[in-house]
This record gives structure tokens, sequence and C-alpha cells, in this order.
């Protein structure tokens, strides 16, 4: 029963760490936590549920379409939100993306009603492996695996590309980077894209077994600020570890305390490292 | 081929130089000099665009610069070794390297460019894998001035280059200023070794306090009573 509890908790734990990863990217960056993160995924999850109800396409299949959908959100974001108020103080920013998660929120609310939507048949609908006494949802297998494939892409991305590069080297320094012809204006779009792309991502492959509302990106949202937080701000995969850690402190929490403490343990988890390692697990 | 023409610029619309005129010529070797808080950053900052001027206009190869974003005017062929070298310490050397010639599309003409600064720099070669930030600061300044030389300059801008270096250090990096210069490559420095720096340039500035107060020959300047009062304690 113990792995069958931990086995849940790192497939999801690996969607938490992409969801997290795509925050922590933006965070390394810019100096900016991007707090609409959430609603990025949210508005992901309702691509492909519209895909699914409207043209019968399949999770799987609409995939790339809620990852080029939630990258262009990411770049507007930035052009219209973030750009503004980058030269303001760092409360400023804050201040403006989470006035854009209410707005993406309601707007949702407003255009798609509260109510709770589902993927009711998919190509993964209810498929399982059984080994002995471990069960595997295929659809958690599946979010799990191309979640972290998502995690792994990025990271070769940012480390072995030129783009790559010029993404380290802005964060390091803007005015560095700009001397040596970096269009550092450009790297800031493109960052917003692959964090929108990794919540992309992660929505599409949760749209299977997770029901679809206007708040179902806030917990995820707020679980990644804290990923974030335990990973180190701006570490790929210090962020992937802690995503995992913190699913599995919340299937074991849940399932040993009860499932009303689930994310209770989660946030404890985050309030005694940050106590004693106030830049993370992973930090500096 | 640079023509620095009348430059008021500063800070928040605060000027810090006034009026300041000054031209490198193709393959010279030019030093503006004077103390710390002169204003000699500034002028480095306006001419490859991290700063837009107040007033005045800047010119290269008869081209002018002072509206283009900084990250095409390196494009043009000036690059700069900012001040304090600002390497990218959590990159590797051969990364930071790359980055110097991130403008060059062409993949065999960078292998060619890090080949040639490897030969300038065995000491690169040797710490290709190294983080930046793990070199000592002489292996900095070394690494700053290769990484502008990746982006194939015809102007090179340096700033401050002896800060913080030990005297050693100082002359070994002045000698590859020099080479650098003798490969056609024109050089605008800026230092407070105002000795040091007039020796090895073909033409200087001295800067006080914001505006040229004379300029000369790299001797000229040397052997005029303001430079022996102001800076020599003669």
């Amino acid at each position: 029963m113990l792995l069958q509890v931990l086995l849940t908790g790192v497939l999801i734990g690996s969607v938490y760490s992409l969801v997290a990863v795509g925050l922590t990217l933006v965070w390394g960056l810019m100096d900016i936590i991007n707090f609409a993160h959430g609603e990025f995924l949210m508005i992901s999850m309702y691509t492909t549920f519209w895909l699914y109800a409207l043209l019968k396409f399949d999770p799987l299949a609409s995939l790339p379409i809620a990852v080029g959908v939630v990258a262009l959100v990411g770049v507007l974001t930035y052009k219209l939100v973030v750009k503004r108020v980058a030269n303001a103080p760092g409360l400023m920013a804050l201040l403006a993306t989470f006035g854009l998660s209410l707005f993406i929120r309601n707007l949702a609310q407003f255009l798609w009603s509260p109510n709770y939507r589902f993927v009711s048949e998919s190509l993964l609908t209810d498929k399982r492996f059984i080994i002995g006494d471990l069960i595997i949802g295929l659809p958690q297998l599946v979010a799990a695996v191309g979640s972290f494939a998502m995690t792994l892409i990025i990271a070769l991305l940012i480390k072995k590309t030129k783009t790559g590069r010029a993404i380290q080297a802005t964060a390091q320094s803007k005015d560095i980077a700009e001397l040596m012809g970096v269009n550092t204006e450009r790297i800031y779009a493109i960052t917003f894209a692959i964090s929108g792309a990794c919540v992309g991502v992660a929505g599409a492959l949760l749209a299977n077994t997770f029901p679809v509302y206007p708040e179902c990106g806030a917990m995820y949202g707020l679980l990644a600020f804290v990923i974030v937080a335990l990973g180190g701000f701006g570490n790929i995969w210090g962020a992937f570890y802690a995503g995992i850690l913190i699913g599995l402190a919340e299937t074991l929490g849940g399932f040993y305390l009860g499932t009303q403490f689930k994310y209770a343990i989660a946030f404890l988890i985050y309030l005694l490292v940050l106590q004693f390692r106030p830049k993370g697990l992973f930090g500096w | 081929m640079l023509k620095v023409n009348k430059l008021t610029a500063g800070y928040d619309n605060v000027p810090v130089v006034f009026d300041v005129s000054l031209e490198v010529r193709e393959g010279e070797l030019v030093s503006v000099v004077g103390s710390n808080g002169a204003g000699k950053t500034t002028i480095l900052r306006a001419i490859s665009g991290l700063l837009k001027p107040i007033s005045g206009s800047i010119e290269f190869m008869g081209k002018r610069i002072d509206k283009l974003p900084a990250h095409e005017i390196v494009k043009l062929g000036i690059a700069h070794v900012p001040e304090g070298r600002h390497i990218f310490g959590k990159m590797s050397v051969r990364d930071n390297l790359l980055m110097g010639a991130y403008a060059i599309e062409d993949d065999a003409e960078v292998n060619r460019l890090l080949d040639r600064v490897y030969e300038i720099f065995p000491v690169l070669k040797e710490r290709e894998k190294q983080k930046g930030e793990t070199m000592s600061g002489g292996e900095q300044q070394m690494l700053a001035i290769a990484r502008a030389l990746m982006a194939k300059p015809k102007l090179l801008l340096v700033d401050e280059m002896s800060l913080g270096l030990m005297p050693l250090m100082v002359d070994k990096a002045l000698d590859v200023l020099k080479h650098v210069n003798k490969t056609g490559v024109a050089v605008l420095m800026v230092e407070q070794k105002v000795q040091e720096a007039l020796e090895i340039a073909d033409r200087g500035y001295i800067l006080q306090t914001g505006k040229i107060v004379a300029q000369g020959t790299g001797q000229e300047l040397l052997g005029s009573e303001l430079v022996k009062q102001a800076y020599m304690g003669m």
C-alpha cells in the first residue's frame, strides 16, 4: 500500500514540477513572480476541454494547440502587463500579475460559468496497468512522463542552445547581454512563451483526469510558488525535485492523516524549510 | 571612425558629462583619462547604447548610432569591455566566449574566432569548462577582453581595465590591448591610471568633472603641466 501511495505522489509531483519550472524560469530571468501562472494552467485546461467538447479532439491531440495558446497568452502577458511595470519597484509586478489572475479567473467564470466540466471520454480514460498490488492509471502515467519529458526539454534548451545561453546571460545581467547583441526585450517575451508552454503541456495532460472550472488553476499556482521557493528561485532541477517532494508529501499526508490535510502538509513543509533555508532546499 | 559630438549624458536627466567631443580614427589607440567620478564610464555607456544621450550626437563609420539600442550597435562593430569585468559568472568560460559572438550567425566563423582567442589567451582554453566566477580577477579581465574580441569588433571600448588588478596583471592586460590594436582594431580606453594609459596611447583626452580639459598625443599630455600637477603629484 505504501508503494501505491509513493507512486501516486511521484506521478502527480512530476506534473507539479513542470508547472513550477514555468514559474521559476520567469523568476530566474526577471525576479518577477507571475501570480497568473495558475490561470495560465486553467486556460490550457479549458482549451483542451473545448476542443474536446466542440471538435471531439482527444486531449493528447489538442496538447500542441494548448501549448500554442498558452505560449501566446504568456507573450501577451509580458507585452501588455509585465513590460509596463518591469522597471517599477518589485511589488508592482507582483500586484499587476495578481490583478491579471483575478481578471482571467472572473472572465472564465463570466464566459463559461463556474460549472465543473469533464473530458469524460478520451484515449486514456479508465485505462490502467495492474502490477501485483499496484494500480497505475494510464492518464496519470502519461501526465507524469509527459511532464518529465517537457522538463527535460526545457532544461536542455536553456543549457545547450544559443537562445538558452542568451536567457542565462540576460538573467545574470540585462545590460551586459545587450552589449553581446542580445535583444533582451525579445528574450523576455520568449521566456514568457516558454513558461506558458510548460503549463500548456501540464494543463492538457491534467484535463484527462481533473475537472475544468474557473478556479482549477489556483491551487496549482499556489503549489508551484511553494515548489519554486523550495527548489531555489530560478533553479530548474531544484523545482523538479521540490515538485516530486511536494507530490509525495501531499499523498503521504493525505493517506496517513486524512485527505483534508494533504495541502496543509505541503504548506507546512514550506514554512519549515523557509525557517531554516530561506533560499530553498537547492538554493545557493 | 568614431565621432562623439557635443555629448551631454547622465542619469535620470541629470548630466554627468557636458559637451564632450572626441574622435577615434581608424587603427588608433585613444585613452580618456581622469579621476574617479569624472564621467568616463558614462561616455562609454553612451557610445555602446546602454545610455541614451541627453543631447549631442555619436557617429560610427559615418552613421548616427545614438538612437540605436545597444544590441544593434554591437552588430556595427563596437564591442564594450565593461567596468568591473562583468563576465557571466554562472556560465562556463566557453559559453561566455560564445555569448561574445552572439551576433555572428555563421557557426564556422564562431569556431574560427574561438580558436583565435584561445591562441591569444591559452589560459582560457585550459579553463574552458570552468565557471567564470571561479577564476581570478586577472583571468576574468582576460575573459572579458576575449569575449569582446569574439564579436569581431572594429572598435573596442575598454572601461577601467586596471581596476582591482595587481600591477603585474595591469601590465599584462595593457600588453594585450596593444597587441589587439596592432591587429587593426581601434581601441578607446578610459582609465584612472593616467600614466600607463597615456604611455601606450596614440592620442589622449583629459576629463575633469564631466568636461574635456585637454587633448593631444599621449606624449604631449604626459609632458604637460596639467597632467604633472593634477595626476602625478609633481
